[in-house]
């Protein structure tokens, strides 16, 4: 256990120290979302028919950048081999890089959504209801990301892989978030279809490291 | 665990056969490796030395056979009884050699002093404050013996321990080996040029040559 535990502060650390690894993430969210007004056009009301859509798009791609680097180093220089050597199970690493990379990437996207929301126009009473729904669907799309991540980390260039595998994981969370999203920005009832996002998440926290675990295995042999 | 020879653990390999694709590496491998012993993996480059270090290691399926240890105590964790050093060396660019050592005391539950022992003692000391990045290849693999001796385990799988290392390097893994043997521990080492004193030899390449 204390292995796991070991690796998740490392890789906060690493990931905060290693020239902000949350950088490219959130300059492709926040570009996105900003690129929108100008795509879309000012007139009264196209923004608020495709911004809540486009700010949960941009956020699943934002959250998959990061992924093809997830497990690629450490499979490189030989730590999963050391890992992996040392008797502790690849599903503690996968759980524990995983969830530091998310606290170092997907609270900062969560963190910058009430700007990009507000910026398409989207009510200012519901800000705080967007940085919610922002972390829980932050939270799929690292867990699900990270068995393509797993998959592909054997491989030179493995985003292209990294987006054929996680993308059709990413649907259900898709339909919900932006579901739940559009209604809070109509002042709708957001509770059930922002429930069925958080059932996704947690789905995919509880079964993706046995997944990424299977794929990393394999990634060693 | 409390030590390496607290251990009564014995290594043993029946049948074994791997292959890489349709090319058979050995097969019918069979050795015990006991409290106290070395052996060592000779052959020619791709005869399979680092193969069975990686099976025996557990990180590669064999095709064919299985390693099992035998006689384990009750408290002996066989999930824990052996440390893996291949030909890569697992240093971050990033942390520092210090930093490095103690991340791998804190992997293994050991307690800071430990590692800050290990990096005196495999000659890093007045290097310990420099980035993963800013170490020679010889340095990146004493860090890497630091893991040997932050957490005692009965067996070392050692895949060319002294590659990149000067001759006093080499002399310290001679050393370490030779203190892990006296307490029980038992090393198992792929092998060029100068070997470990009353070691076993196993050379991969003969093997292959009779079957």
């Amino acid at each position: 256990m204390s292995g796991s535990f070991s690796v998740f502060a490392r890789e906060l650390k690493l990931a905060w120290s290693g020239g902000g690894g949350a950088a490219l993430p959130v300059g492709f969210f926040a570009a996105a979302a900003s690129m929108t007004p100008f795509a879309v056009g000012n007139e009264i009301g196209n923004l608020q028919i495709a911004g809540p859509g486009v700010m949960w798009i941009a956020l699943a791609l934002a959250s998959l950048l990061p992924m093809e680097r997830l497990f690629q180093a450490d499979l490189e220089d030989g730590t999963l081999d050391a890992y992996a050597g040392s008797g502790v199970g690849m599903e503690g690493i996968a759980l524990a890089k995983t969830l530091a990379h998310w606290i170092a990437t997907g609270i900062p996207l969560a963190l910058i959504a009430p700007i990009l929301w507000i910026m398409l126009q989207g009510p200012p009473g519901q800000v705080l209801f967007v940085v919610g729904a922002a972390l829980v669907g932050s939270l799929a799309f690292f867990f699900f990301g990270s068995i393509g991540a797993a998959l592909a980390a054997g491989l030179r260039r493995g985003g292209l892989v990294i987006a054929l595998v996680t993308l059709p994981l990413y649907v259900p969370t898709m339909i919900f978030g932006a579901a739940a999203l559009y209604a809070a920005a109509g002042g709708g009832d957001w509770g059930q279809p922002a429930l069925l996002a958080g059932a996704v998440s947690l789905f995919g926290i509880a079964t993706s490291p046995f997944a990424a675990a299977m794929a990393l295995r394999m990634a060693i042999d | 665990m409390s030590g390496a020879g607290a251990s009564s653990l014995a290594l043993e390999v029946e049948n074994l056969a791997a292959a890489r694709g349709l090319r058979v590496l050995f097969e019918g491998l069979a050795f015990r490796v006991s409290a106290g012993e070395a052996l060592e993996l000779r052959g020619a480059n791709g005869s399979g030395k680092s193969t069975l270090l990686r099976i025996l290691a557990g990180l590669t399926r064999p095709h064919e056979g299985r390693v099992r240890y035998s006689g384990a105590r009750p408290g002996d964790n066989e999930e824990a009884a052996q440390h893996y050093l291949g030909h890569l060396d697992a240093v971050k660019p990033t942390e520092t050699a210090l930093e490095q050592a103690r991340f791998w005391a804190r992997y293994f539950a050991r307690p800071n002093d430990v590692a800050d022992a290990a990096i005196k003692r495999v000659g890093l000391a007045n290097r310990k404050s420099v980035p993963g990045r800013g170490l020679s290849a010889g340095q990146k693999r004493r860090l890497a013996l630091t893991r040997l001796l932050i957490e005692p385990r009965p067996f070392w799988l050692l895949d060319e321990p002294t590659a990149a290392l000067d001759t006093e390097g080499r002399t310290l893994v001679m050393q370490l080996v030779a203190e892990h043997r006296a307490s029980g521990g038992m090393v198992i080492a792929a092998v060029h040029g100068e070997g470990f004193a009353n070691a076993r030899v196993m050379d991969l390449s003969t093997l292959k040559a009779a079957a």
